[in-house]
């Protein structure tokens, strides 16, 4: 309803004006022995969506978990829409999905949107939203019976109800489905094409390739890389192609163009960079002809953000 | 069909009034409290059994007068206890191991709003066992005899300091931990506060000490203001003022919330 407004509405304008959405500066975590982030600088900006990508223990969680207010920092700033995380005037404003958890396992689906809608001035309508998510159907049913995707998405839908200015998303689609996936992210969308800012937390490089205006990458607590998706795959293309095991790289790479790099990664994987283009395919291929090699699965490709991503922050498991 | 197109994403952010928050969280609360059957055992089964069987069955020495004339009070005390305390204590700690309380503080309800909707709710459930068990003891014989107005203070003093004790053991025990020691707590207060057993078969020294517990000075004064005919339970309205303050004193310091 347009035009109607409540003397509750939280302040817009005013001194926070203009404000990143959320803006760290050297931010500092410690739990116990054990530095989760460690001197973590970054800005997101206003009405963008951006994607905090990083191995499990980068310190993802702690950060996101500081600027909603769950927990202090041990060292740093961090402003949120231009306010201290602490402050009781940011909770309207944002809306929050963290990774698991909070709601009671037996509050029906529909009936706790209800309830969550009810905390705002002007809140969505809780059916609509169920509805947009594919839970019409289990409005009824507690919260402990709908499916782990079941409850991701009804775990969204509470971020987005009280018609937040600023969203974070922790997780968001992790164990969703293809359908539901393609269902959040339409809502991430039309949440940015509705002006509203999103920051979210995400294992997956698709995920951050596809929805993101910025990605930071961070591992060990610290920012190790970030822009847009396209500026950190780079303009830069590779060869890869499948084959026998343990080629002789330095042999093919006599027979490239000065310049070009060739690595087997993981076994049988083969990854040629350098000046990607017929000239370089031809010599590759004739090089296989001679050694008797075939290949399989050749494709010429952008890296994408996984490659980023691993080189960055490497490949043992955690 | 609801499509994306339809839904006003625009931000208008604004916290709702804070009545209509508290109400709506206390209402969730009440629904979860009575549709919850472990929960409607304690707070309504169980009252009701002992009330009706102690009252028909002479298992107990009360001493003179009706058996149901000195059980009902007890009843009302105990049902105080298992709502503010015991049922209160075990929601309110798996409200914390699952991040319910953690989630419910990134929306516009504050902590006090919490709080206040939580004190809403036992009154509310509360209010429904009084008058449940004042029907069915009034059913059985009873003839209250005394000044009921001073019951007022009493349960609603009972039910702040059983309140701090609940949110006390929820706060810093674990979930598991609180809804053991909950239960076992609701047990041995029902034993040992009067309730079923007037503590005058208690040695004198013990009495004295049991008399300070907060569900004895609850069923002492209710039984004083509605079988006995007294008036201002003065004593038994100190002793659970006494609780109400250390027990919330104690809340506030320790309360973690996740």
């Amino acid at each position: 309803m347009p035009g109607v407004d409540s003397t509750l509405d939280s302040t817009r304008g005013g001194a926070d004006d203009g404000a990143p959405a959320v803006e760290i500066d050297g931010l500092v975590k410690r739990y116990g022995s054990t530095t989760a982030v460690d001197g973590l600088t970054l800005t997101c900006a206003r009405g963008a969506v951006t994607a905090i990508l990083g191995p499990n223990g980068a310190g993802k969680t702690s950060t996101i978990e500081i600027c909603e207010g769950f927990r202090r920092p041990d060292g740093g700033t961090v402003r949120v829409l231009g306010l201290d995380p602490a402050d009781p005037a940011l909770r309207p404003r944002l809306g929050i999905m963290p990774q698991t958890g909070g709601v009671p396992p037996a509050a029906r689906a529909g009936e706790w949107l209800r309830v969550v809608s009810r905390f705002y001035a002007h809140p969505l309508d809780p059916d609509a939203l169920l509805g947009l998510l594919g839970l019409a159907g289990h409005a009824r049913t507690p919260y402990r019976r709908l499916s782990g995707g079941q409850q991701q998405r009804l775990s969204l839908a509470a971020a987005v109800i009280g018609r937040p200015e600023l969203v974070f998303l922790d997780e968001p689609t992790a164990g969703l489905d293809p359908q539901a996936r393609h269902a959040c992210w339409d809502l991430v969308r039309a949440l940015r094409a509705a002006g509203v800012s999103v920051v979210l937390t995400t294992h997956q490089m698709d995920e951050a390739e596809k929805l993101s205006d910025h990605v930071v990458v961070i591992d060990h607590g610290r920012v190790v890389a970030e822009g847009t998706p396209e500026s950190l795959t780079g303009a830069e293309r590779q060869l890869r192609f499948r084959a026998r095991a343990g080629l002789d790289l330095e042999e093919l790479l006599a027979a490239l163009p000065s310049g070009s790099a060739a690595k087997e990664s993981p076994s049988g994987h083969y990854i040629i960079e350098g000046q990607v283009g017929p000239q370089l395919l031809a010599t590759v291929t004739a090089w296989c002809a001679t050694e008797g090699v075939t290949t399989e699965d050749l494709r010429i490709e952008r890296r994408t953000l996984e490659d980023v991503f691993l080189e960055l922050t490497g490949r043992e498991l955690r | 069909m609801t499509t994306i197109a339809t839904l006003d994403l625009t931000p208008r952010p604004g916290a709702a009034p804070l009545h209509r928050m508290v109400l709506a969280q206390a209402g969730a609360e009440i629904r979860a409290t009575l549709r919850n059957g472990e929960q409607l055992l304690l707070t309504m089964i169980i009252p009701i059994l002992l009330l009706a069987g102690f009252s028909a069955a002479p298992l107990v020495d009360v001493g003179d007068g009706r058996r149901v004339d000195f059980l009902a009070p007890g009843i009302l005390a105990l049902a105080v206890m298992s709502t503010a305390f015991t049922g209160q204590a075990i929601a309110t700690g798996f409200e914390r191991r699952y991040g319910v309380l953690k989630r419910l503080g990134a929306t516009p309800l504050s902590r006090s709003g919490l709080l206040l909707a939580k004190t809403v709710a036992v009154v509310a459930v509360e209010a429904l066992q009084v008058v449940v068990i004042v029907a069915v003891a009034l059913a059985l014989g009873w003839s209250p005899h005394g000044d009921p107005l001073w019951a007022v203070p009493l349960l609603l003093l009972g039910t702040a300091a059983f309140s701090g004790l609940g949110l006390l053991m929820a706060g810093t025990l674990r979930a598991e931990a609180t809804l053991a020691g909950a239960n076992l707590v609701y047990l041995v207060l029902l034993g040992l506060g009067g309730v079923l057993f007037p503590l005058d078969r208690f040695p004198a020294g013990v009495r004295h000490v049991l008399e300070l517990l907060p569900i004895s000075a609850l069923t002492s004064g209710l039984r004083t203001v509605l079988s006995a005919g007294g008036g201002f339970p003065g004593g038994a309205l100190l002793v659970l003022l006494c609780w109400t303050v250390a027990a919330l004193a104690l809340a506030v310091r320790t309360f973690r919330w996740e």
